[in-house]
């Protein structure tokens, strides 16, 4: 038995050994103390939330390019779901959401209350969120587009997943919904499928377009898909204000978003670039689906895609930097 | 096999000679179904999607309470900080080593020549050569995927959680080994621990340990450390208690004892249970991604917001490939540590240590060089072949998908309607009272009473945390998939074992069902089957189907040769060796197939949540990601584990019903791991 320990031993010892002499070439890699990287400017490194939309994505992206190249920042990007990213800001794990669905609840929380992040204004971008039904139907049966006929159609929605009634396809569990109590409070012969995840509504919607098969889902714009797929939406009785103030009761459309940027309170006092470029940062819906497309549908990387589209619009981006 | 049993049925015709159970099954099955008829949606306890309960709300209202005294209340700022930097201060250690630093061009300490060749040797010092070239060979691979860097944070991380594992489980492992009542009380809570869905437990760490890489280290523990506990304790318990007296004859010491004769005679136990830990580990990389871990995960959940399945894919290989080396690579440890605890031949482990001795110079070269050239420190980015590959998948997918959603679809429909609704009409239809009974009913026949107070306890649990509806919905599915687990692993089990040719061609293919991350397959699922219960059921059997397939190719193969022999000299053709020879020798494998085949399907239930799978999956996933829903996915979760139990208990009992009831196949004791459910 003591020889066996021996020889673990020694294999303990000459593994310590490979350590050791890591340890004794120096502490950290000639090539990092040799490097000729660019000089470091005084941005430092900002850390962006990456939330799971491609719009996001895009809006992340084009931000990303800009404060690396032209202010020579360093942007470290990791994915957080939506309404997690905003505990990054307490522990400054997060610098940065580039774009802001609403969340009340948590601006009360981290802007109001802990006075961890700050509103960095609007992104240009509005928000809709609604029922979508794909173009081949919209066409084929244009009253369709109207909440009033939708009963009429309900069989014409129904799925394995819904039995009698026809089937309202809704995504990620972490987006605004009201749907359940809509069908319920606009009577409507529906019931709301739970698809669990963005990738499932997308996936559902382009199979439907591409063979014609009847689908009713839970949608919002801006959203890369409408550029590949150009959903069209259901009207439901007009939004007015207040009209959603009962959850139980709604039977309104959604209201419009204006899009914002949150940053943390750190980053906003700091007196960095990073934090003007976010406060500056707008543009349009247009500008986002089309970047957005060049990263979903082009597969292009986000960087390349970025790239791009600062190349094609120096003008807006100059107006960023002033 | 001497005494052969008395036919009490002697006379009676042949399929009049049932077992006893199957009458009490079938009549339990006759009542429930008047039941339902008679009953038709009364007393089902149903509870809408956005609905809570008082328990829900309340849970809520913890969650509320941590986030807004999170940064004031000293035992976060203290305790749950503090072991968050802990965590965090380990694991840049070895994310300094292996991915970046934050000088100059950031390079690690050690550049990807470097780390292959480190790894290689560390691969031939504890295992052999042949799993060192295998290292070699994947370790590279990741850099001509051109997801070098991702996978070492992936790597770091996953050593990172191993190491606190074995901190953390060892001795955990060492005291339920020595003290029974320690282990009475622990196995419990490793099987929570187990079972209970990673995606519950996510939102309350980041909570409590905040988003980033601890908390995905911490994540992982959870889920990693039960295997090392249990083999641990497992390794001591076994030590034959002669051995144990006999050092205790000799006047040795506690400490003593316990270091020179029980430790290491339980190491070749302990090395499977680090090889399950790694297993485990990785099985979170793309779950702890959700947290802000990085590395691969990170890849396969973005590839995915673009429903980009070439790129998922590509990482879930590296994945995939990460899975298979350290598997490899701990197994020929645990082998070694076997042949070792045995005697070796004295000059053949000189020469060994010798020719380690020596390519451990070409080991320092090699980092010297990663440190000092930049083709040696960053992998060359012209050796690239991940995009060309993933843009192959991604084309084979859109084409597959195109060409075949019209008849899978159709083929999902008819299967829903033909199976999925009735079924889960009947649990979810049928009043609560009358499901309980048939289920204890059928757990006291097939398992015995022990089973049915559990499944009892189990479904009274349910019904406290208010989400019965979306059980019996869970359940029906689960139940679904395990059956078609169970014939597609009796019928690839049955070949597998029965030559040892497939077994070589089928292992590879099973490895990787296993270890690639669900994610990568749900979108072309989706294309074809859309989001419904099938879909969910269909990803639940592609992961649970493999351990299955194993298990029972190992039952058929070790049905002795002689009795297979025999059975072929009197003339019995194939099929009727396979039907009446070996299927009945392998029962008892057959029945721990059904056991662990459902709890794989079970944590499979969470990701059937993210592609239309519903009712307790979706309020676990609507809770991670929705504040106002946090309590009731809390409790979904409780209520998946609860089902788990209640399930496993039923099998378990029955499995050790059969290795009474059948000495045939009673020789060889097969060690399980208890339930080894792995999240994608």
């Amino acid at each position: 038995m003591a020889t066996r320990f021996t020889r673990r031993r020694i294999i303990a010892g000459a593994a310590t050994l490979a350590a050791i002499s890591l340890l004794a070439t120096g502490c950290s890699s000639s090539l990092n103390t040799s490097s000729t990287g660019a000089a470091k400017s005084a941005c430092g490194t900002v850390k962006l939330a990456m939330n799971d939309w491609v719009g996001y994505t895009a809006d992340a992206a084009v931000f990303t390019y800009v404060a690396e190249k032209k202010l020579g920042c360093t942007v470290k990007q990791s994915s957080i779901n939506e309404q997690v990213a905003w505990q990054g800001f307490a522990n400054d794990t997060v610098d940065v959401i580039i774009e802001n669905w609403g969340h009340e609840d948590l601006a009360k929380t981290y802007i109001d209350q802990q006075k961890v992040a700050v509103d960095a204004g609007p992104t240009g971008n509005v928000g809709k969120i609604g029922w979508y039904v794909p173009p081949w139907l919209a066409k084929a049966n244009p009253d369709i587009l109207d909440w009033n006929n939708l009963n009429k159609y309900a069989s014409k929605f129904q799925t394995s997943e819904s039995g009698s009634q026809g089937q309202l396809l809704d995504g990620d569990p972490s987006f605004v919904t009201n749907d359940a109590a809509l069908v319920t409070n606009l009577k409507l012969n529906y019931k709301v499928i739970y698809s669990g995840s963005e990738t499932a509504l997308i996936q559902a919607f382009r199979t439907a377009e591409q063979n014609k098969t009847w689908t009713i889902g839970y949608f919002y714009e801006p959203q890369w898909f409408l550029s590949d797929v150009a959903l069209k939406k259901v009207a439901l009785p007009k939004y007015t204000a207040g009209c959603d103030a009962d959850a139980a009761k709604i039977a309104c459309d959604y209201p419009d978003y204006t899009l914002n940027k949150i940053m943390s309170k750190k980053l906003a006092t700091s007196g960095s670039p990073a934090a003007a470029l976010v406060k500056a940062f707008t543009w349009t819906n247009d500008d986002q689906n089309l970047v957005a497309k060049y990263i979903a549908d082009g597969k292009m990387t986000p960087a390349a895609a970025a790239k791009k589209w600062v190349d094609a619009n120096p003008k807006v981006v100059a107006a960023w930097l002033k | 096999m001497a005494v052969a049993p008395i036919d009490t049925n002697r006379g009676l015709p042949r399929w009049l000679t049932l077992p006893r159970w199957v009458y009490v099954v079938a009549i339990a099955v006759a009542v429930w179904l008047i039941a339902w008829r008679m009953f038709n949606g009364r007393w089902t306890l149903p509870l809408q999607s956005a609905q809570l309960t008082p328990l829900h709300l309340w849970l809520n209202d913890v969650n509320a309470w941590v986030r807004d005294n999170r940064d004031s209340n000293p035992i976060f700022v203290y305790f749950f900080d503090g072991i968050r930097e802990g965590v965090g201060a380990v694991g840049s250690v070895f994310s300094r080593l292996f991915v970046q630093t934050d000088v100059g061009l950031q390079l690690p300490e050690i550049g990807w020549l470097g780390v292959v060749a480190l790894v290689t040797w560390l691969a031939a010092a504890v295992g052999n050569y042949r799993v060192a070239i295998l290292t070699a060979v994947g370790f590279t691979a990741f850099g001509v995927l051109g997801i070098f860097t991702d996978a070492m944070w992936t790597f770091s991380l996953t050593l990172t959680a191993v190491l606190f594992s074995v901190v953390i489980g060892v001795p955990l492992g060492v005291w339920a080994g020595l003290n029974a009542k320690v282990d009475r009380v622990l196995t419990p809570i490793l099987d929570f621990m187990q079972t209970l869905p990673s995606f519950v437990y996510l939102a309350p760490l980041a909570l409590l340990f905040l988003i980033g890489p601890a908390s995905a280290v911490i994540a992982t523990v959870i889920y990693a450390v039960p295997p090392i506990i249990r083999l641990t304790a497992h390794g001591i318990r076994t030590v034959p208690p002669t051995i144990g007296e006999a050092a205790d004859s000799l006047g040795v010491s506690g400490r003593q004892r316990l270091f020179t004769v029980l430790l290491p005679l339980a190491r070749s136990s302990m090395v499977v249970g680090l090889n399950q830990t790694v297993m485990a580990a990785l099985a979170m990389v793309t779950i702890s991604a959700l947290i802000a871990g990085p590395g691969l995960g990170q890849l396969v959940v973005q590839a995915l917001q673009s429903l980009n399945v070439g790129r998922a894919f590509v990482s879930g290989l590296a994945i995939v490939i990460m899975a298979i080396v350290l598997d490899r690579v701990t197994t020929a440890a645990s082998r070694r540590a076997q042949i070792s605890a045995r005697q070796a031949d004295p000059a053949r482990r000189r020469r060994r240590l010798a020719l380690l001795g020596g390519t451990l110079v070409l080991v320092v070269i090699a980092i010297y060089l990663s440190r000092s050239v930049l083709w040696a420190a960053r992998f060359p980015a012209a050796v690239n072949v991940g995009d060309a590959l993933s843009t192959v998948i991604g084309d084979f997918s859109s084409m597959v998908q195109t060409s075949m959603s019209l008849i899978t679809a159709s083929l999902k429909d008819g299967f829903t309607f033909a199976i999925i609704n009735p079924f889960q009409g009947v649990l979810t239809e049928t009043p609560f009272f009358v499901v309980i009974l048939v289920v204890l009913v059928i757990a006291v026949t097939v398992g015995g009473v022990r089973a049915a107070l559990i499944s009892l306890a189990c479904l009274a649990l349910i019904i406290a945390v208010g989400l019965w509806e979306d059980a019996m919905v869970t359940l029906a599915s689960t139940l679904i998939a395990t059956v078609i687990t169970m014939v597609i692993g009796v019928v690839l089990g049955v070949v597998m074992g029965r030559s040892k040719r497939v077994d070589q061609w089928l292992r590879p293919s099973l490895d990787a069902a296993q270890t690639m991350p669900a994610f990568v397959y749900l979108v072309p699922f989706l294309g074809l089957f859309g989001p419904s219960r099938f879909t969910a059921i269909v990803a639940a059997v592609i992961y649970a189907a493999p351990v299955a397939i194993k298990i029972i190719a190992e039952g058929i193969s070790h049905v002795s040769a002689e009795t297979v022999e025999a059975a072929e000299s009197n003339g019995a053709s194939a099929w009727q060796t396979i039907v009446k020879v070996q299927v009945p020798l392998a029962a008892s494998s057959i029945t721990l197939a059904t056991n662990q085949g459902l709890i794989y399907v079970l944590s499979m239930v969470v990701v059937g949540g993210l592609v239309g799978g519903g009712a307790l999956g979706y309020d676990v996933v609507a809770g991670f990601s929705q504040g106002s829903l946090f309590g009731k996915g809390l409790a979904a979760g409780v209520a998946i584990v609860l089902l788990g139990i209640m399930l496993d208990r039923i099998t378990q009992a029955a499995v050790a019903r059969r290795r009474t009831r059948s000495p045939g196949t009673g020789g060889r004791v097969r060690f399980t791991t208890a339930p080894t459910p792995a999240t994608h």
